[in-house]
């Protein structure tokens, strides 16, 4: 089946990711200089080619998408100024809200509603904590009711629940 | 001036050896600091970033508000955070209508940011606020090691907003490991990710883990006694994803805080996976 390009789809890339995207001019220094194209098939140049045609279902499905660990390394030697990071976290947001969304990075999400962190936090930890002297509670979200209450609303507020599917235990 | 110190999630809950490191460093060289009351993670880019950058935001301008309400600056001891609250604060003050934005949701909460909050990370702090001739004045034993420096990545990069110099060849943390008296010596892959950013140490450990090997290979054939960096994330990737006979791998502060003469007990080394004593060891 002919891929249809969607320029509303690049347009949209543009302005609310990075206004950079159509300064790219297809070198290729960014994939040269990439750690996960040098291993992967995850080719940071295809990638913007991809945004900048349209080509949103070559890009949203696309578990390549979510090889980059954006160091940086790209943008700092793109001759054209493109904020590639940028963009490509951008794609990740749109690729979220289609749904193409890993358990683990749910799981991830997940923590930050029970606990405030990325990681969880159990008995252990607390133990581990205290026998290096210590508080065992770190005076985070974890050892405040009001503030991990404050995170969960300004999270809600912005619809973060629903996109990672995060049902509150009763 | 004081710092209001944001910890964040992997040093305070899975290395606290580095919290408490930092914890003694600070006090040796007489900063004055408090726990950022009430902070969350910071939150990371990778998972957060990726799938929503408006919780992202709003999430780093709750811990930004926090520190600005307590009058500091606020303190990272890791590049992740680092970058995540850099960035955030970054946007917010460039774009005055994102801020509007995000103030509209901190009000649900009583809250309100109004962008004077200067982010830190304690290697910068080290290298400029603190120099040379204070942090050598504290140290009590010269560290015979060749260390292998890490700089990872959200340190200095983007260059273009950080400026704390270039990122091709800096020096900074090589200067910072080489006042203990240590050697910092050159490696193949030095600027190399540590593979577990971006949300790919959780989706695709594979992935994290083939870089995290090339850096291995390139500091076992250096001849380095250790890999130091300044991120507790790529320190649980190294520490974690390296094979048994990986290098040790050491925060900035717990490599500080031998050189400081700091009670050794309080490092944690014994929770590292990889077993840090070769290098007690050495330095004994």
């Amino acid at each position: 089946m002919a891929k249809m390009i969607d320029p509303e789809f690049a347009e949209k890339v543009a302005k609310e990711g990075d206004k950079s995207l159509f300064l790219c001019y297809q070198c290729g220094t960014c994939t040269a200089s990439c750690p996960s194209s040098e291993i992967t098939s995850f080719k940071t140049r295809k990638m913007i080619r991809f945004a900048q045609l349209g080509l949103k279902d070559d890009i949203l499905p696309n578990d390549d998408l979510w090889d980059c660990t954006t160091c940086y390394t790209c943008q700092e030697r793109c001759p054209r100024g493109v904020k590639i990071p940028k963009i490509i976290l951008y794609l990740r947001n749109l690729a979220a809200q289609a749904g193409y969304m890993a358990d683990a990075h749910k799981g991830t999400a997940k923590n930050l509603f029970i606990f405030g962190h990325a990681v969880s936090f159990k008995d252990k930890h607390e133990k581990l904590r205290k026998s290096l002297g210590l508080d065992g509670v770190p005076h985070t979200t974890l050892g405040s009711k009001k503030a991990l209450e404050d995170l969960k609303t300004i999270m809600k507020a912005n619809g973060f629940d629903s996109l990672i599917g995060y049902k509150e235990e009763k | 001036m004081k710092f209001s110190m944001f910890w964040g999630c992997i040093a305070p809950l899975r290395y606290p050896g580095i919290e408490s490191s930092t914890r003694d460093v600070l006090d040796a060289l007489d900063v004055e600091y408090k726990d950022l009351e009430g902070a969350s993670c910071c939150p990371a880019p990778g998972v957060f970033r990726s799938f929503s950058e408006p919780t992202w935001l709003s999430v780093g301008a709750r811990n930004l508000a926090l520190a600005e309400s307590d009058g500091n600056q606020l303190m990272t001891i890791c590049n992740g955070c680092y970058g995540s609250l850099f960035e955030s604060n970054y946007e917010l003050r460039q774009e005055p209508e994102k801020l509007e934005e995000v103030n509209k949701i901190l009000k649900k909460v009583g809250m309100k940011y109004n962008g004077t909050t200067e982010v830190r990370h304690e290697a910068e702090v080290l290298y400029r606020d603190m120099g040379e001739d204070r942090v050598r004045g504290k140290v009590k034993k010269e560290l015979n090691l060749n260390v292998a420096v890490h700089y990872g990545c959200h340190f200095l990069k983007p260059t273009e907003t950080r400026g704390l110099g270039e990122a091709e060849k800096p020096t900074i943390l090589d200067e910072i490991v080489e006042w203990t008296g240590a050697k910092s010596i050159d490696y193949r892959y030095k600027n190399l990710c540590c593979g577990a950013g971006g949300g790919v140490r959780a989706r695709n450990p594979e992935l994290a883990k083939a870089m995290t090997l090339k850096k291995y290979e390139a500091v076992k054939e250096a001849g380095a006694d250790c890999l130091v960096t300044p991120c507790p994330f790529c320190h649980l990737q190294y520490d974690q994803a390296q094979p048994e006979d990986g290098l040790p791998v050491l925060h900035i502060s717990q490599l500080l805080g031998l050189a400081f003469g700091s009670d050794e007990k309080r490092m944690g080394f014994n929770y590292h996976r990889i077993d840090v004593t070769p290098v007690l060891e050495k330095i004994k």
